[in-house]
C-alpha cells in the first residue's frame, strides 16, 4: 500500500464517523428534495436536542468505566416537579427552572454516592434509579400529566432566539460546557484517568470517589435541564416523557467513539453520534419508512460503528 | 542405557521475542522420565516464558521442541496438554463458583452419547479416584472456593493427572501453601516420579530444590546457563551460576554524601502483613530492601505511601510526625511510589506520555487549581522527557505503545515531578531489558544525587548490592537484618530472606 493509501486510510478511520454523517447528508440530499433546507435542518437539530444534553452527561461517565441508565427517568421526574410549580401566576420562572435542575442533580449526586461509596456497580445503581425514580413520578402526578403552564415556561422549548429555536441553543451550550470540562480542567483529566486505570489514579493521588460522584451529579443535573427543556416543547409535565432515552443517549455516544471501557472518548464525537440518530431518523422519515424498520436500521448502525471503532485501534 | 533414549522432552535453540525484549535467547532443554528437574533463574530470567512456551501458551519464534523423539509444535495450551503437559500455574485458574469435579473435567465433560447431557455421577467418581492416588480426601462435589489454597493446590494437581500427562510443570508450587501440605506435596511428587513421570520444578527456594530434584538447569537474562545434577552442587555455585555478571559494570554506584534523615518509621505494623518495622532513610541514601515473594516487602512500602492503612506505627517526615490515610497524603508530605506492576498500578496505558507524566502533579500546572495551563504542562512534559531520556516519538504517543523500558521512565518521570524527599521503587526493573535497566540506575543514581532518599525494592540481589548504601532484609513482615555496604554477602542477605537471624546461618 503506497503512503498516500495509507494516510486516506488513517484519516477514514480517524473521522470515520463525521464521514459517515457526511456522506449520510449527501446521500438524502440527493434522494429527497425536502433534506437540505433550513426549515429541516432546524427540525433535526430540535429533535436531537433533548438526547444531545443527556448524552453529554453520558459521555463523562461511560468514559469513567461506568453506565448511567437513570437519565430517561430523572428526565421525568425532574420534568413533572418543575411543571408543579409553573401554573400561570404562581411562582417566578427562577422557581421551576432551579427546581428541576436540583432533582436532577439531587438524583445524580445519590447515584454517584452509593457507586462510590458502597461500591456496588453502576449498572445495578443506576437501574435501580431508573425504576425508583419512574415509580416517584407516578406517585407525584397520580399518573396523570400535569399541565396548564405559563407561557414563559412553554418558551424554554418552543420559543427561539434569533430564529434559532431555544432548545437547540440549549443543547450547544451543554455541549460547550462538556467540552470545557472534559478537555480544560482538572476535573476533565481525572475522568480520563479513572477509566484508564483506576488504581493508577488513585494511586497517583486522584480522588476517585469524588470524580465518581462529579460525573453522575453531572449526567443527573443534564437531565434535569432536558426535562425542562422536554416539558415545556410538550406544554405538559407527562410521567412517562423520557422513557427509553438512556438508550438512545448510550447509542448515540457509542457511535461517537466513546468506549464502553472507560478511558476514551469526546464530546465531538457524542455531538456526531447524536446527529447521525438524527439525520437517519429524520431521513427515513422523509422516505416515508417505518418506524418499525427504523429501529431495525438504528440497530445496524450501532453495531457497525463500533466495529468501524474495534478496526481503528 | 543409553541416556539420550531416556530424554522424554527436548527443547533446542528456543528464542522469543517480546516487544523491545528477548526473553529467550536461544535456550536448550532437556528433561528425562522419572526425574524431577528444578529450573532457576532470577526474575526476568525467562523460567515462566520457556514453560509458558512448553505449555503452548506461547508460540516460540525459532527453535525445536521434541517430544518422545518426535518433533512437534502446539498451538494452543489445549494441544500441549492432549500431548501430555500439564502445566500447574503459580496463580491458580480455576473457575470458583464451580465444584472440584466440574474444574477437573471442565472442557472434557463426559456426555451421554448425542445428548450433551452431562454424566456427573460418573465424573464424581472419577475426580474421588484421581484425588485418591495422591491420597486427598476433598468432595469433588465441594466449590473451589470453599477450599483453601493448598486444596487448591491439589485439585490443580489432580487434574493435571486426570490428563495422564507425562510431564508435569509446577511454577512455585509451595509459594502460598504450610509445612504440612509441603510435605504431602512432595510425597505426590516422589511417587509420581516412581511411575515415570518427569516433574519440572520451578522454585526460588534453595532447600525444596536440593531435597526434591535430582537435576537443575539454570537461566540468566534469556540465556541457558547450565544443566548440573543436583548431586554436585553446592548452595553457592547456584547463587554463582544465577548472579554471575560483572558487578560494576552495570551499576553506577557513586559515593554520595549522606544527609539528614528524611524518613523515619517507627513500630510499623499491619495485621498479616508486616510488624514492628523500623527504618530510616536519609538524603542521598539509597536503602534496599530484600526478601522473598510474599515477605511483606509491597505491602510495608505501600503502607507508607498510603496506598494502604498501618494498624500501628509512626511515620515521621523531616523529624515531623505525619499522618498518611491515602496516596494523597503521601504525595503532600513528599512522598513517592513507583509501584511494581506498571500495566496493572503504574500507567494509564490509553493515555498519552505527557497525560500520563503529569498527572500526580497536575494541579501545578492549573489556573485557579482547576483549568488546564496546556503550556506549563507540555513543557513540563517535554522537559521530562528529555531529561528521563524517554524514546517516544512525541508527547501525544500513547503508552501502550512504548517498551517497558521507556513506559517506566514514564512512571519515574510522573512522580519526579512531584518533587518528592523520599522515592520508593519497588521492583524498578522488572521486565526491563539490560539496557534499559542500566539506564534507569542511573537515573537513580542522579536523583539520590540531589540529595533524596530512596527505598528500593528489588528481588535481584545484583541490582540491591550494586544500588544499595544499606539493605534490609524482610521474612514473613519482619526484619530479619540490616546489612551495610561493606557487610554484603549473597549468602548472608539469602540465609536472612529464608528467615535465620543475621549472623545466625552456617552456610
Amino acid at each position: 500500500m503506497s503512503i498516500r493509501k495509507q494516510k486516506l486510510s488513517s484519516v477514514f478511520f480517524k473521522y470515520g464517523v463525521f464521514i459517515g454523517l457526511v456522506i449520510l447528508c449527501l446521500v438524502l440530499t440527493f434522494i429527497t428534495p425536502n433534506f437540505l433546507t433550513a426549515q429541516n435542518i432546524l427540525n433535526i437539530l430540535r429533535q436531537v436536542s433533548i438526547i444531545g444534553m443527556l448524552a453529554v452527561g453520558m459521555t463523562f461517565v461511560i468514559i469513567t468505566g461506568g453506565i448511567d441508565l437513570s437519565v430517561g427517568s430523572i428526565l421525568a421526574l425532574s420534568a413533572v416537579v418543575a411543571t408543579s410549580l409553573a401554573h400561570p401566576d404562581t411562582y417566578p420562572l427562577i422557581v421551576p427552572i432551579v427546581v428541576g435542575l436540583l432533582v436532577g442533580l439531587g438524583c445524580g449526586v445519590i447515584n454517584g454516592v452509593v457507586v462510590s461509596r458502597w461500591k456496588v456497580a453502576p449498572f445495578i445503581v443506576t437501574l435501580g434509579m431508573m425504576t425508583a425514580a419512574r415509580g416517584l413520578t407516578m406517585v407525584y402526578t397520580n399518573g396523570r400529566p400535569v399541565i396548564n403552564l405559563s407561557d414563559k415556561y412553554n418558551f424554554i422549548g418552543g420559543g427561539y432566539v434569533l430564529d434559532i429555536p431555544l432548545p437547540i441553543i440549549i443543547f450547544v451550550g451543554i455541549a460547550l460546557i462538556g467540552v470545557f470540562l472534559l478537555n480544560f480542567t482538572k476535573f476533565g483529566r481525572h475522568v480520563y484517568s479513572i477509566g484508564g486505570n483506576e488504581s493508577a489514579a488513585r494511586l497517583s493521588g486522584v480522588n476517585v470517589g469524588w470524580v465518581q460522584t462529579g460525573v453522575f451529579a453531572l449526567s443527573g443535573l443534564f437531565a434535569g435541564l432536558a426535562g425542562i427543556v422536554l416539558s415545556s416543547r410538550v406544554m405538559a409535565g407527562s410521567p412517562v416523557l423520557g422513557q427509553g432515552y438512556e438508550l438512545d443517549a448510550i447509542a448515540s455516544v457509542v457511535i461517537g467513539g466513546t468506549s464502553l471501557m472507560g478511558g476514551v472518548g469526546k464530546i465531538g464525537g457524542t455531538v456526531i453520534g447524536v446527529l447521525i440518530i438524527g439525520v437517519m431518523n429524520n431521513g427515513l422519515d422523509l422516505m416515508n419508512v417505518s418506524s418499525y424498520y427504523q429501529q431495525i436500521i438504528k440497530g445496524i448502525i450501532i453495531i457497525l460503528a463500533v466495529l468501524l471503532d474495534k478496526k481503528k485501534s | 542405557m543409553d541416556l539420550a533414549t531416556d530424554d522424554v522432552l527436548q527443547m533446542k535453540n528456543v528464542r522469543k521475542e517480546f516487544p523491545g525484549v528477548v526473553a529467550l535467547d536461544n535456550v536448550s532443554f532437556e528433561v528425562r522420565r522419572g526425574e524431577v528437574h528444578g529450573l532457576m533463574g532470577e526474575n526476568g530470567a525467562g523460567k515462566s516464558t520457556l514453560m509458558k512456551v512448553l505449555a503452548g501458551i506461547y508460540q516460540p519464534d525459532s527453535g525445536d521442541i521434541l517430544l518422545r523423539g518426535e518433533k512437534v509444535r502446539f498451538q494452543s495450551p489445549r494441544d500441549s496438554l492432549q500431548k501430555g503437559i500439564a502445566m500447574i500455574h503459580q496463580e491458580l485458574n480455576s473457575v470458583l463458583d464451580m465444584t472440584v469435579a466440574e474444574n477437573i473435567f471442565l472442557g472434557r465433560e463426559l456426555t451421554v452419547p448425542g445428548t450433551g447431557i452431562v454424566k456427573r455421577r460418573l465424573l464424581k467418581e472419577m475426580t474421588r479416584e484421581i484425588l485418591q492416588q495422591i491420597r486427598s480426601d476433598i468432595d469433588p462435589n465441594r466449590k473451589l472456593r470453599s477450599l483453601s489454597v493448598a486444596e487448591m493446590q491439589m485439585v490443580e494437581i489432580a487434574k493435571a493427572l486426570s490428563y495422564q500427562s507425562d510431564i508435569i510443570i509446577m511454577d512455585e508450587p509451595t509459594s502460598a501453601i504450610t509445612d504440612r501440605e509441603v510435605n504431602i506435596l512432595f510425597g505426590v511428587i516422589e511417587e509420581l516420579k516412581a511411575s515415570g513421570k518427569a516433574i519440572i520444578y520451578i522454585s526460588h527456594k534453595m532447600d525444596e530444590l536440593f531435597r526434591l530434584t535430582d537435576r537443575i538447569t539454570v537461566l540468566r537474562d534469556g540465556q541457558y546457563i547450565a544443566t548440573r545434577d543436583t548431586s554436585e552442587l553446592t548452595q553457592r555455585d547456584l547463587i554463582q551460576m544465577m548472579v554471575g555478571r560483572d558487578l560494576t559494570q552495570i551499576y553506577p554506584k557513586e559515593d554520595i554524601e549522606i544527609r539528614d534523615v528524611l524518613l523515619e518509621v517507627k513500630n510499623l505494623s499491619r495485621h498479616n502483613e508486616f510488624r514492628n518495622i523500623n527504618l530510616q532513610v536519609r538524603g542521598g541514601e539509597i536503602v534496599g530492601i530484600a526478601g522473598l515473594m510474599g515477605a511483606g516487602r509491597t505491602e510495608l512500602v505501600e503502607s507508607i505511601f498510603g496506598a494502604r492503612r498501618a494498624d500501628t506505627g509512626e511515620i515521621r517526615v523531616k523529624g515531623k510526625p505525619v499522618t498518611i490515610r491515602n496516596p494523597k497524603d503521601g504525595i503532600r508530605n513528599g512522598i513517592a511510589l513507583v509501584t511494581e506492576d506498571r500495566k496493572l498500578l503504574g500507567l494509564n496505558l490509553k493515555a498519552s506520555v505527557k497525560d500520563n507524566i503529569v498527572i500526580a502533579n497536575l494541579s501545578a500546572y492549573t489556573y485557579l487549581r482547576q483549568i488546564i495551563n496546556f503550556k506549563a504542562e507540555k513543557a513540563a512534559a517535554d522537559e521530562k522527557i528529555e531529561q528521563m531520556n524517554v524514546k517516544t516519538p512525541s508527547r501525544n504517543t500513547i503508552v501502550g505503545t512504548l517498551s517497558g523500558g521507556n513506559q517506566q521512565k514514564v512512571v519515574l518521570s510522573n512522580w519526579m515531578l512531584t518533587n518528592p524527599d523520599v522515592l520508593i521503587l519497588d521492583e524498578p526493573t522488572r521486565g526491563i531489558d539490560i539496557g534499559a535497566k542500566s539506564e534507569i540506575y542511573k537515573m537513580i543514581s542522579r536523583i539520590a544525587k540531589e540529595g533524596r532518599g530512596i527505598i528500593m525494592i528489588s528481588s535481584e540481589m545484583p541490582e540491591l548490592f550494586g544500588m544499595c548504601d544499606r539493605i534490609l532484609v524482610l521474612y514473613q513482615g519482619e526484619i530479619t537484618g540490616e546489612f551495610s555496604r561493606a557487610e554484603f554477602d549473597q549468602n548472608q542477605v539469602m540465609a536472612c530472606a529464608s528467615g535465620f537471624r543475621k549472623g545466625e546461618a552456617v552456610i
